[in-house]
């Protein structure tokens, strides 16, 4: 298993043609109090860089994307009832998707733990 | 050209403490601290509440009769506004929009008055020109913190006896740390509290006096918002601004009889003739079904899918435990009870139309 990072705050943990995809514990940091998700439906196809969510906190709206191109397989509907999840456990219970990867190769342009611990200083 | 963001004189108090600081109308100014968000608006409606509002204008009209001149630009009745006592109120344009709205208090030998941050630089040459021999003079060297909460009154009369003789809306001279400060029984949360202005070099030392009540803690610009919308009082630039009237705002409530009915301030023609024939749209609550928060500018349609309004604050409403927000609905919509849509991201999401507050104002009348 391979954990990456997009630079919208994702990470995505690849095993085989199998994905998890959630937010990071920074962007849940910066967000704030998280109060409603809203996802998409099991089956659905997503181009890399296409809205699949939004994550609401007492501040401010923020859109969820793709980090690669990939269908949903499973959606964790925890986070309905319980928003507050996704500040306690982001990179944790708190996934968002359960994905299977269209192309592998897209992996190749996320970032590494250390890159993306570079880029949030 | 943009300005660096300026400074309160609590600025390195707000860091110490652990604010995380945003540029909010050309000022520094903590969203949150530790605390959170949710937690801070809990310990204000639980507790009491520390809020630095140095950022607005504090200005100070000296001259005769300037409650009377003050009624020329504004329809509340500030002529009979007694010695010791605050007023909420606005300035309104020609066309009977607000232009502002701001708290005025008789202090006696003159008159304060505090301002929207961001209008400061409209209001100042607005009084200047239009209160003939009143001089106005805007305050730079003093901080204005609030401290809101059902314990504000222990925390504040702990160090300050006379606060505790105050009611709601009225405003003294007193000591607090061996500082004296101008204390307004008053506030923006729903809830009881003071405001308190407080000379610059002294803010820091009387808030750390303040801070040492056990009951205290201090609350950013975040919980300051989702606590004046739940107690469903307007924000300058959301819900009101030039083109709304005051009875659109529905604000009719803070224009007092006289005034009403004898008229004499700019723009009365018209809000004289939405009072007698209602306004062609009304601010009102709006409680989404869901959790989903309908946020400013999203669309409000009647249960048909027509258009009748828009949201112009929400969020989600710690206290409700649930979305909450305001909007304008066209006249015939309004009633508590109706069911309407709101449009969030394309989807309609179900809501009632909901009396304001949503949480019981807790003034100490």
């Amino acid at each position: 298993m391979t954990t990456y990072y997009s630079e919208d705050h994702e990470w995505i943990t690849v095993d085989g043609d199998v994905a998890t995809i959630g937010i990071t514990a920074h962007a849940a940091e910066q967000l704030g109090e998280i109060v409603f998700v809203e996802q998409r439906e099991t089956g659905e196809e997503f181009e890399k860089g296409d809205e699949i969510g939004v994550i609401e906190s007492v501040k401010a709206a923020s859109e969820i994307y793709a980090p690669i191109d990939c269908e949903v397989t499973e959606v964790n509907g925890t986070l309905e009832e319980n928003p507050g999840a996704l500040n306690e456990s982001p990179e944790g219970d708190a996934w968002i998707y359960k994905v299977k990867v269209s192309d592998a190769a897209q992996l190749e342009d996320l970032m590494d733990l250390d890159a993306y611990k570079a880029l949030i200083g | 050209m943009s300005e660096a963001p300026k400074r309160t004189p609590l600025y390195d108090l707000h860091v110490e403490l652990g604010g995380k600081m945003v540029d909010f109308a050309g000022w520094e100014m903590p969203v949150n601290y530790p605390l959170g968000i949710m937690g801070e608006h809990n310990q204000c409606r639980e507790k009491a509440a520390l809020f630095d509002v140095s950022h607005m204008g504090q200005v100070i009209l000296r001259g005769e009769n300037v409650g009377e001149k003050l009624e020329t630009i504004g329809p509340q009745a500030y002529a009979t506004l007694k010695e010791g006592k605050a007023r909420y109120g606005f300035f309104t344009n020609e066309d009977g929009g607000i232009m502002d709205d701001l708290i005025v208090a008789n202090a006696g030998d003159h008159f304060f008055v505090v301002v929207n941050a961001a209008l400061r630089h409209q209001d100042i040459p607005h009084m200047e020109a239009n209160l003939e021999g009143v001089e106005v003079t805007e305050i730079f060297d003093r901080a204005l913190v609030a401290v809101q909460g059902p314990k504000a009154e222990d925390v504040v009369g702990a160090l300050c006896p006379p606060a505790r003789e105050l009611k709601f809306m009225e405003t003294t001279l007193a000591e607090i740390n061996g500082v004296e400060c101008r204390i307004s029984r008053l506030g923006y949360t729903g809830e009881d509290g003071y405001e308190i202005s407080i000379p610059e070099g002294d803010a820091i030392d009387v808030c750390r006096a303040l801070l040492a009540h056990e009951d205290l803690e201090p609350a950013g610009l975040g919980a300051r918002d989702s606590l004046r919308l739940e107690a469903g009082l307007c924000l300058y630039g959301n819900d009101i601004d030039q083109s709304t009237s005051p009875i659109e705002a529905s604000l009719g409530w803070a224009i007092q009889k006289r005034r009403k009915e004898e008229g004499g301030f700019p723009g009365a023609t018209r809000v004289q003739k939405e009072l007698a024939e209602g306004a062609a749209r009304t601010l009102v609550g709006i409680k989404p079904t869901g959790r989903a928060p309908a946020r400013q500018g999203v669309e409000v349609q009647c249960t048909e899918g027509i258009t009748i309004g828009q949201i112009t604050s929400g969020s989600f409403g710690p206290t409700v435990g649930g979305p909450v927000a305001m909007g304008y609905v066209s006249k015939g919509h309004g009633t508590p009870g109706e069911k309407v849509n709101l449009i969030i991201r394309g989807k309609a999401q179900p809501a009632e139309i909901v009396a304001l507050p949503f949480v019981q104002q807790n003034y100490k009348r």
